[in-house]
Order: C-alpha cells, then structure tokens, then sequence
C-alpha cells in the first residue's frame, strides 16, 4: 500500500539532524559512560561466562574425590595440580566448585525471575487496569503475601514441595511474583489516566488492545529495573534455601551447599566457607551495579533526585 | 483517630483471612496432606488412620471451616513432634525472636542513621564514597555467610564469643550484629537521599537564613522531616529482618521463630509451621500499623489522610 507523503523531508533537512543511532548504539555509549555500569556488567559477564564454559577452564573436577588432598588449605599442591582456594573434607577443589555453582545461580536467578516477572507483571496489568472490585480483591491477596516474609514462605513451600532444582526454580517463580504486581499495578493506574490513553480510546481502540499496545509499553521499564534486583534477591535466597538444606541437594554444586558443607567444618578450614561467600557477595554486587545503572539509564528522574 | 482504628482493624482481619486460605492451602499443595506427615515405614492402613484422625478424610471445605474456627482462636493443632499445642511451642520462641529483631534494630538504626545524615552533609566526601560502598557490599553480602564469618574471628580463632544457643547474654551479640549490618546497609542509603531531599527544601533555608546553627538546622529541621520516608523503609526492612531472621538464627542455633521454622519443616510438624506462618504475618501487619501510628505523630499532614 502506498503511504501519504504528507511527512516528507528535504534531504538537507535530514543532513542538519544529529546522526541516528540505533538502540544498542545508545545502550552501550551510556553504559560505558557510568563507572557503576561498566563495574556490574564486567563482573555479571564475568559469571555467565564462567556457567557457560566452566567445565572447560576448570582445574579439577568439581564432584570426583581425592582423599589424599581433604582440608588443604589454599596454596596446596600435589601431582594433581594447584589447588589454589584449598580442598574441602572429600579433598574437591574450591575454585573449581565455585566455578561450577556459577551455573545455578546464573540458572536460577534468570529463569525464576522470568517466570515471576511474566506473572507479576500480568496480575499488576490486569489490576490496575480493571480497577474497582477486582483491584480491591486482587491487591488484598497481595497484600496477604506480602505480610509473610519470602524467604519463609520460600522455606515453608519447600519443605512441604520437596527440594531439587527444578522444584526450587519454580517454588522462586511463583513466589516472587507479589512485587512486581505491586509495583506494576500502582504504574498503570498512572498511566491509566495519561492523555495518549484517552487518545488511543477516542480512536476507537478496544480496551485489550489500549492494555497491551499504550499501557504495558509504558510501564515495562519499571519492571525490568525491578526484575535486576530480584536477580540478586533469587540469588540469595536460592543460596540461603541450600544452606538451610531446603533447596538444591548434593550432588549438585550451588554456592549455597558449599557453604553449608563449610559451616560443618568451620572449626578447621574457614577457606571452605570464606570463599563462596565471597563468590556470592561478587555476583549480587554486580547485578546490583547493573540493576542501579539500569535505573538511571530508565528513568532519569531518579538521577536527580538522588 | 477512631476511623484510622476501625479501617485498620477490618483491613487486617480481610488479610488474615487471606493468609489462613493460604496456610491451609499451602499444606496441601502435594495433594494429599498425609503424604507429608506419615513416615515412609506406615503401610496403607496405619496412613487411614492418621487420615482420620487429622480428619483429613472430610471434603475439603469443611476442613478449611474446621480449621479456621479453631484458628480464629488460636489453635493450630498440636505439634505432633513436642505433643503439645502447635500455638503454644510457637510462642515459647516468639520472646527470643523479639529480643534478637528489637537489637537488630537497634544496632541497624545506631550505625545507619549517622551514617546517612553525615554522607549527606558532606556530600561526595571520602566518608560519603566509603559508606555508600560499605553499604553496597553490606546488601549484597548474604547476611548468613557474613555470620559464618563471625564465628570464625570471634569464636573459633580470638575464642570470645559463643557461636552458638542463648546460654550467656553475650550469646546475642553476633547474630543481632550479623542482621544489624545487613539492616544498617539497606537503611544508610536512604537515610542519605532522604536527608539530601530535605536539605534542599525552603524551610531548611529558611532556618539557615534566620541565622540558626548548622546543628540545630540538621537536628531540628532537617531530620525531623527526613526521618518519615526512613520509617516507611524501616517498616519494609523488618520483614527483611524477620526473613532473615530464619537463616540468621539457623547459623547461630539461636532459639527463635525462624529456627523453629526450620527445625518444623525438617521434621514435617506442619500444624507448627502453619502457626509460625500465622505469626510472622501477624507480626509484620501489626508492627507496620504501629509504624503508621508513629507516623502521625511525627507528621501531622498524615492526620487528615
């Protein structure tokens, strides 16, 4: 179909406009601009690779046993090689488990936050969106969940679920969902009201139609600097559910159950808890940086006010 | 006043009936409650009577009205693991619980509330970048790990402190100081921004240009008005506290809620931990309702809404 011509422009006009600049262009160049972006997306990188080619670059092996080499301290070698994080009580290689537990925060954190953003956000949508009595209903049972703490909800759930890290991704998913449909609900009563949205009725748009094309676009962002922190948030609690022993089970490599094996021997080889600690402080760091850049880039209010 | 009273009232009962349908529903998730509860060793005819006896052979909605119409009064059941009222074990170790949030608290608020004002006054100073950092880690850090490593300085290599129960006083201090710091590092923040704010606003300057001193202006003016979104944050962070609470208490075997929680599902004593989820609930509602009655004390625009 041909289309109007009402908008077109001389080519000297179009030469006096600042370059276009795709997308990425823009994402990158004000990425790199902030030193708090450039710290979080190194170190965020820096972990994903690591879960993607782990087994490729790892020392030892992270679950074979070497008797000979239980509780040395970092620094240890022998004909195996270095072991230079120490070995914990079956004599594993630290670094090499640290490396593999990368893969499930990084699986965990990612897939639970999909599942609980996709349905936070919808519930949120909807709720705003229909207002009145569905609303009030709706925001009650939020407000329900919210009153009991998510990490004892999470633990309560597992006990009863059973642990494993399929049933722990999931048990994360549909838990973690009350924020966002909090947050995403009091964004579209804002924009419920918003003058394009008038506009988009007064065109004759129906209302699913206004929901998913004028208000959804318009209230993402929001949910997405809040999907980075929950990142940190899963990754957290996916590490405290396996210390507790609620979570992933041996022999699954997860920060977490390092640090329960860790806490057992605490008495004589503090490398065993000190380092995956570490291996979790570092990761949140990074999403968190990551997730603080993302909410300047988003919003630029916030910049100000802070 | 009155009318605050009566909506909060109603408001709270609607979400404590919101969280018993939760409770209840919760324990049946697998399906059939008893597949939680029987020890793998009962054959079929000791899981019917076990059925029965929790009257979990009844319809589904005339267990739920059962089991509200006692929980309405406070009974959960008994603890099939101590063989006493499921309410009654519960809040044997509410008092611990209470003792460790409230130092916690206390703690948290000592280091934060400085912390903050004085990075905001001296904005983008040493001390400023230092704490804003200290703050970055003190969040990202997994409170338990941040524990763990205390037992290893305090009890393990210096041998002062107890790493473990509530026999001695001193006991308190590292699982109080391990949640104290992660609260302090998520209130230090926003004590800053919040105090930021408020410096910049025209009553501020106005006390300034009246000659007032610098003291006076941050102690009366400034922080007064700072303080209200710190309460609200304060008020978020204590279910921060109570969740982290359970793993805290956990590494310590400090006797309390969360490490009731714990030791509950470990066990399968579900009847405790439904009345420990109840209580968690009820606590956090009811601490945020105080924390709205502080509100308008500090802040009489609040008093007409």
């Amino acid at each position: 179909m041909e289309t109007m011509e009402v908008g077109k422009v001389s080519p000297e006009y179009v030469s006096t406009l600042p370059p276009q600049r795709s997308l990425f262009t823009r994402v990158t160049a004000a990425l790199f601009r902030s030193p708090i972006g450039v710290a979080g997306t190194a170190i965020v990188g820096f972990v994903l690779l690591l879960a993607l080619i782990g087994p490729q670059i790892s020392p030892h092996e992270a679950v074979g046993h070497n008797l000979r080499a239980r509780f040395q301290p970092p620094g240890y070698s022998d004909s195996a090689g270095a072991y230079v994080l120490g070995t914990d009580q079956l004599g594993r290689d630290i670094l090499s488990r640290i490396i593999a537990g990368s893969r499930v925060s990084v699986l965990v954190g990612i897939v639970s936050v999909l599942i609980a953003g996709t349905i936070g956000v919808t519930y949120g949508l909807v709720s705003g969106f229909l207002g009145g009595y569905v609303d009030t209903v709706l925001m009650r049972i939020v407000d329900a969940l919210l009153s009991i703490p998510f990490i004892v909800l999470v633990v309560a759930i597992s006990g009863v679920v059973g642990a494993g890290l399929g049933t722990l991704i999931l048990i994360l998913g549909c838990t973690g969902w009350v924020t966002y449909a909090r947050v995403i609900r009091g964004e579209v009563l804002k924009v419920r009201e918003m003058e394009y949205v008038v506009a988009a009725y007064a065109v004759g748009q129906n209302r699913p139609m206004v929901m998913l094309r004028h208000i959804l676009p318009n209230v993402i962002s929001s949910a997405i600097v809040l999907a980075a922190v929950q990142v940190a948030v899963t990754i957290l609690a996916e590490s405290s559910l396996s210390f507790l022993g609620l979570g992933v089970k041996t022999p699954t490599v997860t920060w977490g159950l390092m640090l329960a094996d860790g806490k057992a021997y605490i008495n004589s080889a503090w490398w065993m808890t000190f380092y995956p600690g570490i291996a979790i402080t570092v990761t949140v760091l990074g999403v968190v940086f990551l997730g603080d850049w993302l909410r300047d880039f988003l919003d630029p209010n916030i910049r100000a006010r802070a | 006043m009155r009318e605050f009273i009566v909506t909060r009232i109603f408001q709270l009962v609607v979400t404590m009936f919101i969280v018993s349908l939760l409770v209840f529903l919760m324990v049946r998730l697998r399906g059939d409650p008893i597949s939680i509860m029987a020890p793998p060793i009962f054959n079929q005819e000791q899981i019917e009577a076990l059925r029965a006896a929790w009257g979990f052979d009844k319809p589904v909605l005339e267990q739920y009205a059962i089991f509200l119409r006692k929980a309405v009064t406070g009974d959960f059941g008994i603890s099939f693991f101590q063989r006493l009222p499921a309410m009654e074990v519960v809040i044997a170790r509410l008092g611990n619980s209470w003792l460790l949030a409230a130092v916690a608290s206390l703690i948290g608020l000592t280091i934060a509330l400085p912390l903050g004002i004085l990075s905001a006054l001296k904005r983008n100073s040493l001390l400023d970048f230092a704490s804003t950092a200290l703050a970055s880690l003190g969040t990202a850090m997994p409170s338990f790990w941040l524990g763990l490593m205390l037992i290893i300085v305090f009890s393990v290599y210096l041998r002062i402190l107890p790493s473990f129960g509530a026999l001695e006083p001193k006991a308190i201090i590292m699982p109080s100081l391990t949640l104290g710091v992660g609260m302090a590092a998520r209130l230090s923040r926003l004590t800053r921004s919040a105090m930021l704010e408020v410096l910049n606003q025209d009553y501020v300057r106005t006390a300034r240009s009246k000659g007032l001193q610098g003291k006076h202006v941050v102690l009366r003016h400034a922080l007064r008005n700072a303080l209200i979104p710190v309460v609200t944050v304060f008020g978020l962070q204590l279910g921060w506290l109570l969740g982290g609470s359970v793993v805290v208490e956990s590494v310590f075997a400090w006797p309390g809620l969360g490490r009731l929680m714990v030791e509950s599902i470990n066990v399968r004593d579900i009847t405790v931990v439904q009345a420990g989820l109840f209580w968690f609930s009820l606590s956090f509602i009811l601490i945020n309702y105080a924390l709205d009655a502080f509100y308008m004390l500090i802040d009489p625009r609040i008093r007409i809404g």
